[in-house]
């Protein structure tokens, strides 16, 4: 049968009115659409932005400290040279003081000083003097960072304009600071110590150090477990596991897994890790063990998909050659699938890092002043420490939250920057 | 003759086989080999001789099961999940479905070659250094580098490739992928070879290399080729078997099956009346 044979349906009016209709509603389909999807976008980013704005806004001021910078005399008097360590600091900040305020000579007024610098004022000299035993006796020049109403007072969140018995300082103690500032002593520099510090009471001390240490611990642990573990499981379910009930029921239990809430796996840590085995609380180790646990269900469901995605040509090809399963795999189909791995893993470990509720549970959230030794020292985590900041009532924890959490959302990006280069670079076509 | 094929065609297994008294010693050789997919059986009682150096095509329409049983003379199907193989087939008169046979070795004798290119994304030197590599059939660097010389020249790839033996063996042209994967199979001196539509991606100047390629290795291998093309067929082959659903019709010297087929099917398939 030829084509011109076939009899063509009866001659359909596409200029009539109800087909012009019925084509200028589904047009004006297709513009709805895209304009749902732009505004879902824009709420979407819009929120993120608002986030964003609010953290950077209040953040900043963490990333700068008020610094006072002070001649400091090593009174010999007050430290032996033998034996520094033990030395009658307090009296040297004291002197410090008043000889930068002479007319001050209220015994009263003499102590409101020290409010001026932070508390930590004489371990810090202490330290300076621990470490070159050779300035007794000399004076030194020593920038110290204020105590925290002068900081805030200095960034001007604290309001001069505020009635003065709402002030945790009062006008005199602003005299003072006005005074070091008018020579010249006041500096507002970067302030390295929210990396370089541990936890304090004072937020003027108060930094991220024991955290990062704490939460790279964490991560070395989740990762050195996670990786392995999940490679080795994905690869036996996608390559060598047969079809059947029981495969599927690990396969849809591993997926189950990824969507548990993170808390659970806290409170098995909590029950396995720390009371039946006994572990040490507030461990990277431990903490890292658990965070391995949520990781492990992504770093699986991804290398699965990143074998699937390497063609069966290739495999056939490894065979084809007789090469042995266990060849194929680790000469060929793993190395293919290596980037997408890769990436997988980093963003599992992103989400580990930003992890909190189960370290809670572990007690990751202890006030610990010193960066952890090793992995069975007591330690914080980034996450940890921004709950621990957020909950302190000083204003300059607030900033540090802030500046906490862009810290912590800075790592983030950097990781997922790196997987995103890992994916770009090693990713390989055929 | 032929009425009576015509009428027992729903159900015969039967082969019709050509005899040809010229035809060399027997490299492979399949008894009643009966293939299942799970539930579904894909071949019927084929038994079929191959001899060496030369070339048998497997023609038929498509899922006719020929190149079910070209993956049954290596056992690729054992990759196939529920895939279960009945009947003998054997190479040089041992049965490759002996469990005291080791599938590494019995790839190592016959080599493939697939419909799609498929070089590793490796350097060229290490897509055809990796079969003798495994195997361990060179002792040393200086060995392995004849192999490699050698296995390209056979594969007519020498002299395109020799200065850049480093880039990737995915940045050649599909024909010459292809060559690379014929050298890549010959690198580990096969028995064998099974080609599974070899052309079928490749355009008709690649195509007429990979046959001339294919005429002169058959001097030295026993080739089975599965083809669509019955050109193809017609001008590489000596022997060629017409597969239809799932059996084996007709063998014979290729010249008797194009231009005197025995059975009405093969009759109907090589004059396009169907397929």
């Amino acid at each position: 049968m030829s084509t011109a044979d076939m009899s063509l349906p009866a001659k359909f009016d596409w200029s009539s009115q109800a087909a012009v209709a019925r084509r200028r509603s589904r047009h004006a389909a297709d513009h709805r659409l895209r304009w749902i999807g732009i505004v879902a976008i824009m709420i979407a980013v819009g929120l993120l932005g608002i986030l964003l704005a609010t953290l950077v806004s209040t953040g900043y001021r963490a990333f700068v400290q008020t610094m006072a910078t002070v001649p400091v005399y090593i009174n010999p008097e007050y430290v032996d040279e033998n034996d520094p360590s033990k030395g009658n600091y307090r009296a040297i900040v004291k002197d410090t003081l008043t000889s930068l305020f002479p007319d001050v000579t209220n015994p009263r007024d003499q102590r409101d000083l020290g409010k001026l610098l932070t508390n930590n004022t004489q371990f810090m000299i202490r330290n300076k003097v621990v470490a070159d035993p050779s300035i007794i006796g000399t004076t030194v020049e020593m920038t110290l960072p204020v105590s925290d109403p002068f900081d805030q007072l200095e960034k001007g969140v604290l309001s001069r304009e505020l009635p003065e018995d709402q002030r945790k300082i009062n006008d005199k103690e602003i005299g003072w600071f006005d005074a070091l500032a008018a020579e010249g002593r006041i500096s507002t520099p970067f302030n390295w110590g929210l990396f370089f510090n541990s936890d304090s009471r004072f937020p003027e001390l108060a930094g991220l150090a024991g955290a990062i240490v704490g939460s790279f611990y964490a991560l070395l642990v989740c990762f050195l477990i996670s990786f392995p573990v999940g490679i080795a499981a994905a690869v036996y379910l996608e390559e060598f596991a047969p079809k059947n009930r029981w495969t599927d029921l690990v396969e849809v239990n591993i997926n189950n897994l990824a969507a548990v809430p993170s808390i659970v796996f806290g409170l098995l840590g909590l029950a396995v890790f720390l009371n039946f085995f006994g572990m040490p609380r507030s461990a990277p180790l431990v903490g890292g063990m658990v965070l391995s646990l949520m990781t492990l269900p992504t770093i699986i469901i991804v290398t699965r998909a990143s074998l699937k995605a390497v063609p069966p040509s290739i495999r056939e090809g490894g065979l084809g050659m007789g090469a042995s399963r266990h060849q194929v795999i680790t000469h060929h189909v793993l190395p293919l699938a290596l980037p997408g791995i890769l990436t997988g893993t980093i963003i599992g470990l992103a989400q580990a890092l930003g992890e909190t509720a189960p370290l809670l549970l572990i007690g990751m959230n202890a006030f610990i002043t010193s960066p952890p030794g090793g992995l069975l020292d007591a330690s914080t985590a980034l996450p940890t420490q921004i709950f621990i900041w957020a909950d302190s009532p000083e204003r300059g924890f607030v900033d540090r939250t802030s500046a906490a959490i862009l810290v912590l959302l800075g790592f983030l990006i950097i990781m997922n920057g790196i997987a995103i280069f890992l994916r770009q670079r090693l990713e390989r076509t055929w | 003759m032929n009425d009576a094929a015509v009428a027992e065609k729903p159900v015969s297994n039967k082969t019709i086989v050509v005899e040809d008294p010229n035809m060399n010693p027997i490299r492979v050789a399949a008894k009643n080999t009966n293939v299942f997919y799970g539930q579904k059986q894909a071949l019927f009682d084929v038994s079929i001789d191959i001899p060496e150096r030369s070339v048998t095509a497997f023609i038929g329409p498509s899922g006719c099961g020929k190149s079910t049983f070209l993956r049954c003379i290596n056992r690729m199907n054992d990759t196939i999940d529920g895939c279960r193989v009945t009947g003998d087939i054997s190479l040089d008169g041992r049965d490759i479905y002996d469990p005291s046979l080791d599938v590494v070795e019995l790839r190592a004798r016959v080599g493939m070659v697939f419909q799609k290119p498929n070089p590793f994304p490796k350097s060229i030197y290490d897509n055809i250094a990796y079969g003798p590599k495994i195997h361990g059939l060179a002792r040393n660097k200086a060995e392995l580098d004849e192999i490699v010389e050698m296995s390209l020249q056979k594969a007519g790839l020498w002299n395109e490739v020799k200065d850049r033996l480093n880039d990737s063996g995915t940045g050649l042209s599909g024909g010459q992928q292809q060559r690379l994967c014929i050298a890549r199979a010959i690198a580990v001196s096969p028995e064998v070879i099974l080609m599974d539509e070899p052309c079928s991606a490749l355009d008709p100047i690649a195509t007429a290399k990979v046959e001339e390629l294919i005429d002169e290795l058959k001097e030295n291998y026993c080739i089975i080729i599965v083809t669509h093309s019955m050109q193809q067929a017609a001008r590489v082959s000596q022997r060629t078997a017409f597969f239809h659903i799932g059996i084996l019709v007709e063998v014979g010297p290729t010249e008797h099956i194009f231009t005197n087929p025995k059975d009405e099917r093969t009759h109907d398939y090589i004059t396009g009346r169907f397929g």
